[in-house]
Parts: structure tokens; sequence; C-alpha cells
């Protein structure tokens, strides 16, 4: 086992995080010139996420005609104020597509992962006929845009009476042929043969051997794949957008989007809805701001995955 | 198909690498030893996704192609019309000038998003400070907040009611949504939302480089930018194609950023601005089920075939197809 896991000049290194390692030791000259870059960078990335607190704080008034302009907080502070016209506008619909984004987004991703786990055990552990055919279907799959499919399959859901549930965005959301890639290429390398076969000696039958020696050894693949599917279909807006029409089902993309809308139409029956979108925006993104901080150390090493091979 | 002998290479090679590298005694070459050959369970692993693929991709996929071969009429109902819709989509301008539009935007935002992601990780690569380490989390953050929210925010920014740029140039301030502005309006949505992962993936393969390599370089005499031009990017290539794939695929069927923005850019981005906001304009405002599916269908056969053309070509740098 230890001398497996020593990397050979031909095989890749394992697809397993890299110990993180620092370049060098030693103290490090200052670096102005680098840093001073990432300084630009890093007011660059964070510019709409700083106006989007500061304009939370605003009401409709502020927003237009404030007097410290729109990257600077205004006289009045109104935060809580718009967070309670936030969270009851519309008999409280806010929380109801955050809670749809919540179940639409771990239904699936969860769905995807198990989906994606079995598969990839499948085709790095097992030889059997067809494993070559399907494997390259499988690749031919990741590379059909999703988007592509939206429509097709808002037609053929609504041919079947299926559209406008909560299994429209759910079920199709759980197609994630990049996880079967990641999770194949992982376990090819990251479980190795002699401990299967060593369970498999031990009398442990296939399903027994996968559940109590291979899965264990999945788990940082399996933080990955999960993260990404859960991320990508709380970020989804194409897939439900065509397939729910009853505003009471929607995610919070497709809700703060309707919003968006009426705004434009100025048809917020007296409420000002750009406070709202606003500070509706901050609350939905800060739930996976924090799941990504809090979960750097299992996703920075699954990234890189798939591009080590 | 090109890539039916690849899976069985990656496969054995694989087999190889752990027999050589792991296990010295020649016997143990004997092929694919620990592998499981029941048939049976190999299928009982994968019978839950394969499931899934034929009812959420090729269903979908066999069903648009049977629609898009007929059309519908008030009068005339639903009828055989051959290829009537694909010889209509590309004599159609909206649906030309929507290929042409992405393609040109193609040509303009991957390279700048690749510049960007590139020289953020190897900017991060070479640095070990704490205010590094806290520039990674800020650049990769716009990744985990939905595309929705991201054009939102920008569109605020640009809204010439409210928006920062309009109190700094009064009157002059250019807006980014129509005319000569737009292609850069879309341009700096779709490089933040997406630079910050492709720094990511760049930044884990710079990690995972053996440091062995810099210090022979450094005997070798050298520079920085040496360093990083000859041994950092030509190392990485896999991960810059893996993220020139997606970036691709995503671009040619670029929806979201426009349909956001489209209500208030006063008209600058258009129904049929891209294929996609085309297609879904005619199913969903129109009711034209089976022209849209024609053109989500032929789309989605261009962008799979280029990309699979593209990744053939570059199979040899790239890991996806080897």
């Amino acid at each position: 086992m230890s001398v497996l896991s020593k990397p050979t000049a031909e095989a890749p290194a394992r697809p397993a995080a890299p110990p993180p390692r620092r370049h060098d030791p030693r103290r490090q000259p200052r670096r102005w010139g680098s840093h001073l870059f990432l300084g630009f960078l890093v007011l660059y990335f964070i510019l709409p996420l700083w106006f989007l607190v500061v304009a939370s704080t605003k009401d409709a008034g502020g927003l237009f005609n404030g007097t410290g302009g729109a990257l600077w907080f205004d006289q009045g502070f109104h935060f809580f104020e718009n967070l309670s016209t936030l969270f009851t506008y519309n008999d409280g619909i806010y929380l109801k597509w955050l809670g749809n984004s919540l179940l639409y987004a771990f239904a699936a991703g969860i769905g995807a992962t198990v989906l994606a786990v079995l598969a990839g055990y499948a085709f790095a552990k097992f030889d059997f006929p067809g494993r070559r055919l399907t494997f390259s279907l499988l690749l031919g799959a990741v590379m059909v845009p999703a988007t592509a499919l939206v429509i097709p399959t808002f037609v053929l859901l609504s041919r079947l009476e299926l559209t406008n549930t909560a299994w429209a965005v759910i079920l199709p959301s759980m197609l994630n042929p990049f996880g079967v890639y990641l999770m194949r290429v992982y376990a090819a390398d990251g479980v190795p043969d002699e401990l299967l076969d060593a369970a498999r000696m031990d009398g442990a039958g296939e399903f027994r051997t996968f559940f109590s020696v291979a899965l264990p050894l999945m788990r940082p693949a399996i933080v990955t794949v999960l993260l990404l599917s859960v991320v990508g279909t709380w970020n989804n807006y194409f897939l439900p957008l065509a397939v729910l029409s009853d505003s009471t089902k929607f995610p919070i993309t497709v809700g703060l989007n309707l919003w968006q809308g009426l705004a434009g139409a100025n048809n917020g029956g007296g409420t000002s809805l750009y406070a709202l979108i606003i500070v509706g925006s901050l609350v939905s993104i800060i739930p996976l701001v924090i799941a990504f901080l809090g979960l750097q150390k299992y996703w920075q090493g699954g990234l890189a995955i798939g591009s080590l091979k | 198909m090109a890539s039916l002998g690849t899976a069985d290479q990656v496969a054995s090679s694989a087999a190889a690498a752990t027999a050589t590298g792991g296990r010295p005694r020649p016997e143990a070459r004997k092929q694919l030893k620990g592998r499981g050959t029941n048939a049976w369970v190999a299928w009982a692993f994968l019978a839950p996704f394969a499931l899934v693929f034929l009812v959420f991709l090729v269903a979908p996929l066999l069903y648009a192609l049977y629609l898009s071969l007929y059309t519908k009429g008030l009068a005339t109902g639903e009828r055989f019309a051959g290829l009537d819709n694909y010889t209509r989509a590309f004599t159609d301008p909206s649906f030309l000038n929507g290929i042409w539009f992405v393609l040109r935007f193609t040509l303009v935002v991957i390279p700048v998003q690749m510049a960007v992601s590139l020289l953020a990780a190897l900017v991060l690569d070479s640095l070990t400070s704490r205010f590094s380490r806290f520039s990674r989390l800020v650049i990769f953050v716009p990744y985990a907040i939905p595309a929705v929210i991201g054009a939102l925010m920008w569109g605020f920014l640009y809204s010439p009611n409210f928006g920062p740029l309009q109190q700094i140039f009064g009157d002059s301030a250019p807006f980014l949504l129509a005319d000569g502005g737009l292609f850069a309006g879309l341009t700096n949505v779709v490089t933040w939302q997406w630079a910050g992962y492709y720094m990511i993936i760049i930044y884990a393969a710079l990690q995972g480089i053996d440091p062995a390599i810099y210090e022979a370089a450094k005997i070798d005499g050298a520079t920085g930018l040496q360093v990083a031009l000859r041994i950092k990017i030509p190392m990485v290539s896999s991960a810059l194609v893996l993220i020139l794939v997606f970036a691709v695929i995503g671009t040619l069927q670029f929806f979201t950023e426009p349909q956001v923005l489209r209500p208030i850019s006063n008209g600058g981005i258009t129904a049929d601005i891209t294929p996609n906001v085309y297609a879904f304009n005619l199913a969903f405002n129109y009711a034209q089920v089976n022209y849209a599916s024609a053109i989500a269908f032929a789309l989605g056969i261009v962008v799979f075939l280029g990309v699979y053309i593209f990744l053939f070509a570059t199979r040899k740098r790239g890991g996806f197809l080897k």
C-alpha cells in the first residue's frame, strides 16, 4: 500500500488532494508588484459584492438619490427594514423561493452524487462487455451542453404532464456525466485493486466490498462532486425558468428575476422592488459563500482531479 | 469513433503503471488483476445512472429530433416537414446573427478569461503570504454566486439611473448594455463570474508540480519569467485545455446573462441575440416548439462536433480524450 501510493514517472500523481506545500519555506522577498496586482484583482472581484452590501442599507430614495453615491452608504440606514419587508412581501414568497432552491439543490445534488459514485466505481473497477462503448458515450455526453437539453426536456416533460412540479427540476438535474468522469478518474488510482482483492478473498460480496472498502476511500471525490452538483442546481436558471410556471414553485434565481421584471415595469404595488431585489440577492448568496469557505480543504484538492489526468 | 480505443488505453496504461510502479514481481502483470469481472454486478452499479442518462439525455434529444422534423400550423395541424425547419434555420437571419454573435463573443471573452485566470493563478502560486490566500478566496467567490444574481448586480452597476458610472461621468457615461458598450459589458460580467473557477483549476494543477523541477531550473539559471513560460504553463496545459473546452461550451450556449439583462438594456439586447435566447423566445413567447427544437438540436450538434474535433486535435496535450 505504501509502495503503491508512490507516484511513478508513468502514472500520474494520485488524484487525491496533493498535500499542501510551499514552494519555498524560506522567507520570500515582499514582491510588491505581485501584491499590487492581487490587490487590483481583489478590488475588481469584490466590487459588485460591496455594492450589494452598501445598497442593501438604502431605501428606494437612497438608491436613486443617495448622498454618498452608489458605492457608499446613504445617511439613512434601512437594512433591517428592507430585511423585514423582504420576508413579508407577498406573503413571504421570498422564503418560499429560498426553501425551493434548497430542496432542488440538495435533492438533485445528492441524487447526482450517488449515481456518479456508483457508475464511476463500475467504470474504474470492473471489466464488463460494453465498458469501452459506454464510457465513450459518457465522454460524449460531457460535451453535450446542458442548456441544449433544456427545451427538449421541457417538451418531453410537458408531454408527460410533469412540468410545473419539483420533479421537473430535480430529475433532469441528476444527470451529471462530468461527475461520473471525475469519480472514475479518482477511483482508478485512489482505490487500490489490492484492497478490493483482499476484501473479496476474505469472502466479502461485491456490494459489501464497495460499501466498506471503496466508499470510504472515495470520500474526497464524493464531497467535490456533491458540492459541484449542489452549486450547479442552485445556480441553474434556464431549466427552472422553462419547466416551472407557478411562481410559488420558483427557485430563488427565477424568483428574483421575476421581481426584476416587475420592478422595471413599475408593478411593485407600492413597494420598491429594487430594494428588495438587492437585499434578497445578498441574503441568497450567503449560504453558498459560507459553504465554500467552510469546505475549502475539500474542493480545492477535488477540483484538481479532472485536470491532473 | 476515435475514442473507442481510448478508454481501454487509459485503463491498461494505468494498470501497467500500477503493476510496474507498485509491484516489482513480474507475475503481477497478469492482466487487470484485482478487477471485478462479474458483468451483472458492474451493470447493477451502472444501472441508476444509465437510466437517468437514457431518460434525460437520450430521450429528449431523440424527441427534439422527431419534433424538429414536423411543423405545426393552426389550420393544417402537425405534419411531416422533413428538413424544412433546418433549411429555415440556416437561412433565418435571426439564427445566423445569433451564431455570428456568439462566435465573435467567444473569440473575445475566452482569451480575456484565460489571461486573467492564468495570470492570477501564476501570481498566487508564486506567493505564500496571508494576503495571497485571502485574494484566492475573493477571486473564487463569484463562482458560488448564481449567474442570475451576478448579472443583476452588474446590471445595477451599469444602470444609468443609480449606477456609479453615471455619478462619475455624468451624461457622457458609457452605457454598457447597448451598441458599442454591449460587448465590453457582457465580457465583464462573464469574466467576473468564471475567471475565479478557472483560476482555482489552474492553481491546483500548478500546486501539483514537483518543486524539484524549479530547483533544477534555478540551478540552470532560469529567471522567474522563464520558469513560468517554459515550465509552469506547459505543465498545466491539460488543465488549460479542460478549461478551454468548458468555456467554449458555455459561451456558445450563452443564455442567462443576456436573458436577465435584456429588460434593462433599452433594446440593446435583442430577443435573438444568441441562438439559445432566440430558441427560448420562439418556444415560450411564440409557441413555435417545432422550430425551437430544430434550433436547439442544430446548436447542440454544432457545439458537440466542434468540441469533439477540438479535443481530438489537442488530445496529445489534453488529458480528456487521451
